[in-house]
């Protein structure tokens, strides 16, 4: 974010800019500067660490308990012959998942500040120095389990993944737009449990997404049964593909999160990706 | 409750400006929020009247600004002001719309009496 290019002037914004009368002994000044920009500019930095090293970093989110950790176990469990994962956990209360994620033969760094309610740029660059990225294929970022303000937060990685589980009911894209507006994926968690509930669709939860303009992939899955497991390291696999190929042309990806500003700065990394069709995600 | 190290940002921010312009005081601030900014005004407002206390911006009124919801289609080119969890297009119902509006969080200016 910069003040001095007027990329923070919007067509939202203008008005506002234009609007000021100077009043006697007071003098108004612009500023036009993002709340978020202290966090950006680090969320930024942590990114050239990522791409120095090469490493895919995924922010999962979700409602605390929709299935996070185990979906990190069962991935880990499948990818770790073939690719170096490494993990932050952002559960601030207990050392459990970090545990869990260490069980699985993967390091895995606690980050434990406090009492907050989502992860931030500067967290997460303290958790980088414990935790080396050399060699790493994949980072997991787990944050706090809120549907509500890690959304806010850009933490520097490359893709966000949400989870909504299949308990939590398939209005919650519309009840927190910001979090689902920003998903790379949406993955519908617990669906082993769906022969237990009789008001969950799929579809519906899918059209509540589409209505926030995201069309990101949707994939039904379950760490019990291992349903979509295929679908999910194929979009996986994909997406560090077409991350290493944005590396070799000297460019990075960025999660689908537009701020105000940024609409105005073309960003060729953050193209768009459908590794799997829609249909193919849908069938069950 | 990420609006009270939100406010530290934005208090820091302010107090630089007015050091840059060599302020006596602020009297007023301007922030823009979209409803998809992620943030609620009133705890944003609340957290600033605790920690502007003992700063140059302790007199400071806090205006707060929202910014509606405006979507441009990318099929139609129309422009639909709309509700934060149905960007559609409201001419032709696509959902491959850009949002023009609506996810800000800025601080728009800041009035100091010098
Ligand atoms: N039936 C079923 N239960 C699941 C599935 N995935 C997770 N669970 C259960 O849901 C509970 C929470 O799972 P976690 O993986 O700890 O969820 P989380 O999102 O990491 O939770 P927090 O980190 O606390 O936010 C545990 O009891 C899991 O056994 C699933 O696919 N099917
Ligand atoms: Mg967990
Ligand atoms: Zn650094
Ligand atoms: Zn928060
Ligand atoms: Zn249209």
């Amino acid at each position: 974010m910069c003040n001095t290019c007027g990329c923070n002037i919007t067509p939202g914004n203008r008005s506002l800019v234009m609007a000021e009368k100077p009043k006697k002994g007071v003098t108004t000044v612009s500023v036009l500067q993002n709340l978020l920009s202290q966090n950006n500019h680090q969320a930024e930095h942590n990114r050239s660490h990522f791409d120095e090293h090469k490493v895919l970093v995924i922010n999962l989110m979700s409602s605390p308990g929709s299935g996070k950790t185990a979906l990190l176990e069962a991935t880990i469990k499948r990818l770790r012959e073939s690719l170096k994962i490494a993990v932050i956990e952002g559960d601030l209360e207990t050392e459990n998942d970090t545990k869990r994620i260490q069980a699985q033969g993967v390091p895995a760094y606690q980050i434990t500040t406090g009492t907050a309610c989502h992860l931030d740029a500067h967290l997460v660059h303290n958790a980088l120095h414990h935790l080396a990225l050399e060699g790493l294929d994949l980072l997991f970022i787990e944050n706090v389990g809120n549907l509500v303000c890690p959304a806010s937060f850009d933490l520097g990685h490359h893709r966000n993944v949400v989870l909504l589980s299949v308990t939590e009911g398939d209005d919650k894209p519309a009840k927190y737009p910001v979090m689902f507006r920003a998903a790379d994926l949406m993955l519908i968690s617990k669906t082993d449990l769906l022969p237990f509930l009789d008001d969950f669709s799929s579809q519906k939860a899918e059209q509540n997404l589409h209505n926030l303009a995201n069309d990101a992939p949707v994939i039904e899955f379950s760490s019990k049964d291992g349903k979509g497991m295929d679908i999910w390291i194929t979009w996986l696999q994909a997406e560090i593909d077409q991350y290493q190929a944005l590396l070799l042309n000297q460019q990075t990806q960025h999660p689908k999160v537009q701020q105000d500003g940024e609409l105005l700065h073309v960003q060729p990394g953050n193209t768009k990706f459908y590794p799997v069709s829609h249909k193919a995600v849908h069938t069950s | 409750m990420h609006e009270l190290s939100l406010c530290d940002d934005l208090l820091g921010q302010v107090v630089a400006i007015a050091a840059q312009h060599k302020a006596e005081s602020v009297e007023s601030i301007t922030v823009k929020i979209g409803a998809l900014a992620g943030v609620e005004p009133m705890l944003l407002e609340s957290a600033f009247s605790l920690i502007k206390v003992g700063t140059v911006a302790e007199q400071a009124q806090f205006i707060m600004q929202t910014a509606p919801v405006i979507v441009r289609c990318r099929k139609c080119d129309s422009q639909s002001e709309v509700a934060a969890n149905y960007l559609l297009c409201s001419a032709c119902q696509s959902n491959d719309t850009t949002l023009i509006s609506g996810d800000e969080l800025i601080l728009a200016s800041v009035a100091l009496c010098v």
